[in-house]
């Protein structure tokens, strides 16, 4: 690798680190020395809106004007003439197994439900047993660590871990060579249809990297909702009586779940958009089509823009009712504490 | 109904942190005995030992004739209320008092009746389907002691219960208390760490500070004998006048005064005591002081002067209708029957 | 006192009793299940870890673990090979030039509008501020096409930038600057509200201006969750792939590290060795970062748990 290139940019690198800031902070000062010209009465009704000005330029021309755009162009074909729901009939049509339907069972059935089965259990029952180790620290940080790594390098750990070796040969594959050592035949974890076409296994398989990623988030958030119990609590719970997993069902459990609610309802807005671990495993082959990388497809592979808005909406439909309920339940956590 | 017993108890966490040191008390069966010390003394240890929150690091408690150091909390049959009352917050009032009873695994219909009993004593009926978050301190409180009344239990514990509450709440809720260990007639073990509560509620004191037991008494035997200096100057409000003196037989010397002692003593350095309300303006033939007034506070029903004997501030505590104004120099007599004399290195009471 | 102190509760059991006997087997148990469960998640990273320094040879032909046991062949290879074969190195430097400005741009404007929100009074300002967090729900995918097609028609595409003199990911700046803008602006306008009035209004009194206050007031008092959203905004934007694909494409010369990894894994017909050392290699600064700042990466995540 030739590092001159990189010596050569590093100017560029410093310009763009020292002068991105100087812009906004010139930018804000300029402003305010502006506003100040104007007469003292004027001042506070000018002033928020410069403060506020840039962010709301860029949210509106980053995500509100383009949601709308792309709502508008779902309606559209690729020429831009109106054709109502047509995109949608094309889309949607071939129910089960063809167009979207894939996709829609994949996101919506088996990755939301496993995948937020799956990440709230192991992040509960992590969060309460690491509690009572005075190791913590520690093992919170190793369960953490993968998701200060990218989906890609994730999918290429699992990938490896998944290998595949025919029967006979030597598995390379970590998965495999547990299941060999117990007498099974070697699996194709990305590729199995098990059981009998349903693909529940392969997918598992890649909600299982998407598990191993984010469970550290999961259990953080549990761990502190567990810790804010006060000690108190449980020791009168004790002088009550009660022996140790009683106060789990009848103590904590409750207490914890309103915060479980918000973890879990994020976790289903998360399934519903996944995309980086089918595209960089198995590019959505072998029935592990998901709608976001659906959609990907659809733009950059077909470049049929119109209905890659259509599946888009199909996603925004998807998310909007989790992400109220699970905004309402975060409000009434924060309002609790 | 039982007593308690605590034999030689030490807790130990390491080689040179103890915070309670051979612990030695009697607690009469029926009798509301108040821990009190200042913070970090210790008290809240030794009775978390009792509950069985804290394990035993040597010596042994007794309830009744039971030995219970190695007994789990629930099977101890004691009742506590914590300082900040921990109630179940999801589960209604009702359910906070049943708890302990359903983990008592007891029928529904003896639930319900003790339930109703300890929520009529308390006057909580109309609060029972109620959350706690939607309850005031006192009610709280009330909830608290409610969820350990139900528990019948041999002893009640009590956290400092108090603390929680505004001034005026404390004072009617005192009262409550001391009402319902008569009608309870069970023994209360309460920590707190205000003198005024301990004087007012106890049958009887201890005192504890840095984790060694300094007297156990009735209030009154606390307030006119006490053991050391410490314990002289944590009871009573204003506190005690401490005033060094060197003594040779019967006689101290202050550095602005002389006082006969009732009886002989070591020559040598201490400490003289004596209360405020010993002082008075008529002087008699008793131990005189010339006292240099520096601030009055005239409360109407008392008046306390602030000032120096000597080179010693004292305080006393005169006839409200006496007149004086900061900067006079008034002449007090000191009571010889009500005086304390303390050991200058142990800080004992020689007298 | 927290639940950890009354989790690890002291046992009353006398030594050697039953109930003592029990609760031993129960710690026992306890940390088996602990150190079980902590071994489940490393393996798989600790697996390509060693895979990295095993010769191209022996990757493919037995597994990983079989590397740990004499006669141990170690090599610097891979890495090697990556570097020089492969565009990785470039790919790390692209990725600080998108992750940097992609971070200081959102939080910075971000800080700005939630100073407005928290302590300046304008008509609709709690209506605009919810649209905002509202816009948290909005998906990205349904905004790649109409900003695609208007980066494309205003020629802010790395080909036509770099013909221009500029670097090539201004568009991907100002996408992950419009994208991170909600949740930044909610986190810390929740924290400048928290602020204490007091200060601001003593500062009134002592005749500060706006700017004063918020650069010499806000800001110094601020550095915790500033910390935690530039932490968790860095990491985020470095480890993003999809937005890089969308806005920059997989060209050699202006992919990141993500873009750069999943080209490599599509691609490689047999070099699967240098896919292991490449993998490390994208983790090497995340994994840094997080390491010795996880405190602030932590509390960044328990102050939104919501970040669509």
């Amino acid at each position: 690798m030739d590092f001159s290139v990189l010596l050569s940019d590093i100017p560029t690198l410093l310009v763009v680190i020292l002068g991105v800031p100087a812009v906004l902070v010139g930018y804000i000062v300029g402003a305010e020395l502006l506003v100040r010209r104007l007469p003292d009465k004027n001042r506070p009704q000018v002033r928020p809106w410069i403060w506020v000005g840039p962010a709301l330029a860029m949210v509106a021309l980053f995500l509100f004007i383009p949601a709308i755009a792309t709502l508008i162009q779902s309606f559209e074909d690729n020429h831009g003439t109106f054709i109502g729901f047509q995109n949608y009939a094309t889309q949607l049509a071939g129910f089960p197994s063809g167009g979207v339907w894939i996709a829609i069972r994949n996101s919506i059935i088996i990755w939301l439900i496993l995948y937020m089965i799956l990440v709230l259990t192991f992040g509960l029952i992590m969060a309460v047993l690491f509690d009572r180790v005075q190791y913590e620290t520690l093992v919170k940080s190793l369960i953490f660590m993968p998701m200060a790594i990218s989906s890609v390098a994730s999918g290429v750990i699992w990938k490896f871990m998944y290998w595949y070796q025919p029967i006979g040969a030597p598995q390379t594959g970590t998965l495999n060579a547990v299941v060999t050592f117990f007498h099974h035949d070697p699996v194709a974890w990305l590729q199995d249809q098990w059981p009998n076409g349903l693909a529940i296994l392969n997918n598992l398989a890649l909600i299982t990297v998407a598990t191993w990623g984010l469970t550290g988030f999961s259990m953080v958030i549990l761990s502190a909702a567990l810790k804010g119990i006060p000690g108190e609590l449980l020791e009168a719970a004790r002088v009550d009586g009660a022996g140790e997993i009683t106060i789990f069902r009848r103590v904590i459990f409750p207490l914890m779940m309103p915060t479980i609610v918000v973890v879990g309802t994020t976790l289903v807005i998360f399934a519903i958009k996944v995309f980086d671990v089918p595209y960089v495993m198995t590019n959505g082959n072998f029935n592990t089509d998901v709608l976001a990388l659906r959609m990907y497809n659809l733009l950059y592979l077909s470049h049929n823009n119109a209905a890659a808005a259509a599946v888009a909406i199909v996603l925004l439909i998807a998310v909007v009712p989790v992400l109220i309920f699970n905004l309402r339940q975060f409000r009434a956590v924060e309002a609790r504490r | 109904m039982a007593s308690v017993t605590y034999d030689h108890v030490v807790k130990r966490y390491t080689a040179d942190v103890t915070v309670v040191k051979d612990f030695n008390v009697e607690i009469k069966d029926k009798e509301f005995m108040v821990l009190v010390g200042p913070s970090g003394c210790g008290k809240s240890t030794a009775l978390r030992m009792l509950a069985g929150l804290e394990a035993i690091t040597e010596g042994q408690i007794r309830i009744g004739d039971r030995v219970v150091n190695n007994v789990a909390p629930k099977d101890r049959d004691i009742a506590m209320v914590f300082q900040s009352y921990a109630l179940y917050p999801h589960m209604s009032v009702y359910d906070n008092m049943a708890f302990p009873l359903q983990m008592a695994k007891m029928p529904k219909s003896e639930i319900e009746k003790r339930v109703k009993n300890a929520s009529r004593i308390l006057g909580l009926d109309n609060f029972l389907k109620r959350k706690p978050r939607a309850l005031s301190g006192g009610q709280r409180q009330r909830v608290a002691l409610g969820r350990a009344i139900v528990r019948s239990p041999k002893v009640f514990l009590l956290d400092e219960p108090l603390s929680n509450l505004d001034a005026k709440l404390r004072g009617q809720t005192r009262i409550e208390l001391q009402k319902l260990h008569r009608d309870l007639e069970t023994t209360f073990i309460y920590v707190t760490h205000d003198q005024v509560e301990a004087m007012t509620m106890g049958d009887r004191i201890a005192i504890m500070n840095a984790g060694i037991l300094q007297q156990v008494g009735t209030p009154g035997e606390i307030y006119d004998h006490p053991a050391n200096l410490f314990v002289a100057g944590f009871i009573g409000s204003p506190t005690m006048n401490f005033v060094p003196v060197t003594t040779s037989d019967s006689t101290a010397k202050a550095s602005g005064f002389d006082v006969k002692l009732p009886k002989s003593v070591p020559a040598g350095k201490g400490t003289l005591g004596f209360r405020p309300e010993t002082l008075t303006d008529r002087v008699g033939d008793n131990a005189s002081l010339d006292m240099k007034v520096d601030v009055v506070e005239r409360l109407g029903s008392d008046q306390f002067l602030y000032g120096q004997v000597g080179g010693d501030a004292v305080t006393a505590r005169v006839d409200p209708k006496l007149k004086v104004e900061p900067g006079d120099t008034v002449k007090l007599g000191l009571d010889t029957r009500s005086l304390h004399l303390f050991d200058a290195e142990t800080e004992q009471a020689l007298i | 006192m927290s639940v950890a102190t009354a989790g690890r509760l002291e046992s009353t059991a006398a030594a050697g009793s039953l109930p003592w006997i029990a609760q031993k087997i129960q710690r026992s148990l306890l940390h088996i299940a602990v150190i079980l469960l902590t071994l489940v998640w490393v393996i798989p990273t600790l697996g390509l870890l060693v895979s990295s320094f095993r010769p191209a040879a022996q990757i493919i032909t037995t597994g990983w673990w079989t590397a740990l046991s004499p006669p141990l062949q170690f090599t610097l290879q891979n890495y090697q090979d990556m570097l020089s074969q492969s565009n990785m190195g470039t790919a790390i430097f692209n990725s600080f030039m998108v992750s940097i400005p992609s971070t200081v741009i959102p939080v910075t404007v971000a800080a700005f509008a939630a100073f407005a929100f928290a302590w300046m009074k304008f008509p609709g300002r709690d209506w605009i501020f919810l649209a905002f967090v509202g816009l948290l729900a909005v998906p990205l995918q349904l905004t790649f096409v109409p900003v695609l097609t208007f980066f494309v028609s205003h020629g802010i595409v790395p080909d036509n930038l770099i013909n221009l003199g500029l670097p090539p990911w201004i568009g991907l700046w100002l996408a992950h600057a419009g994208y991170g803008l909600p949740f930044s602006t909610y986190l810390l306008a929740n924290f400048f509200r928290a602020l204490p009035s007091d200060l601001f209004e003593s500062a009134e009194i002592d005749g500060a201006g706006t700017l004063t206050v918020f650069f010499r007031i806000v800001l110094p008092l601020s550095v915790p969750a500033l910390a935690s959203l530039i932490i968790f905004q860095f990491l985020w934007v470095w480890n993003d792939l999809l937005v890089a694909l969308i806005y920059v494409g997989g060209a050699q010369e202006v992919a990141p590290l993500t873009v750069s990894l999943a080209n490599l894994t599509n691609s490689l017909g047999q070099g699967y060795q240098l896919l292991t050392a490449a993998a490390f290699f994208s983790m090497v600064i995340p994994l840094a970062v997080f390491l010795s700042l996880q405190r602030y990466f932590v509390r960044g995540i328990l102050a939104g748990s919501v970040k669509g």
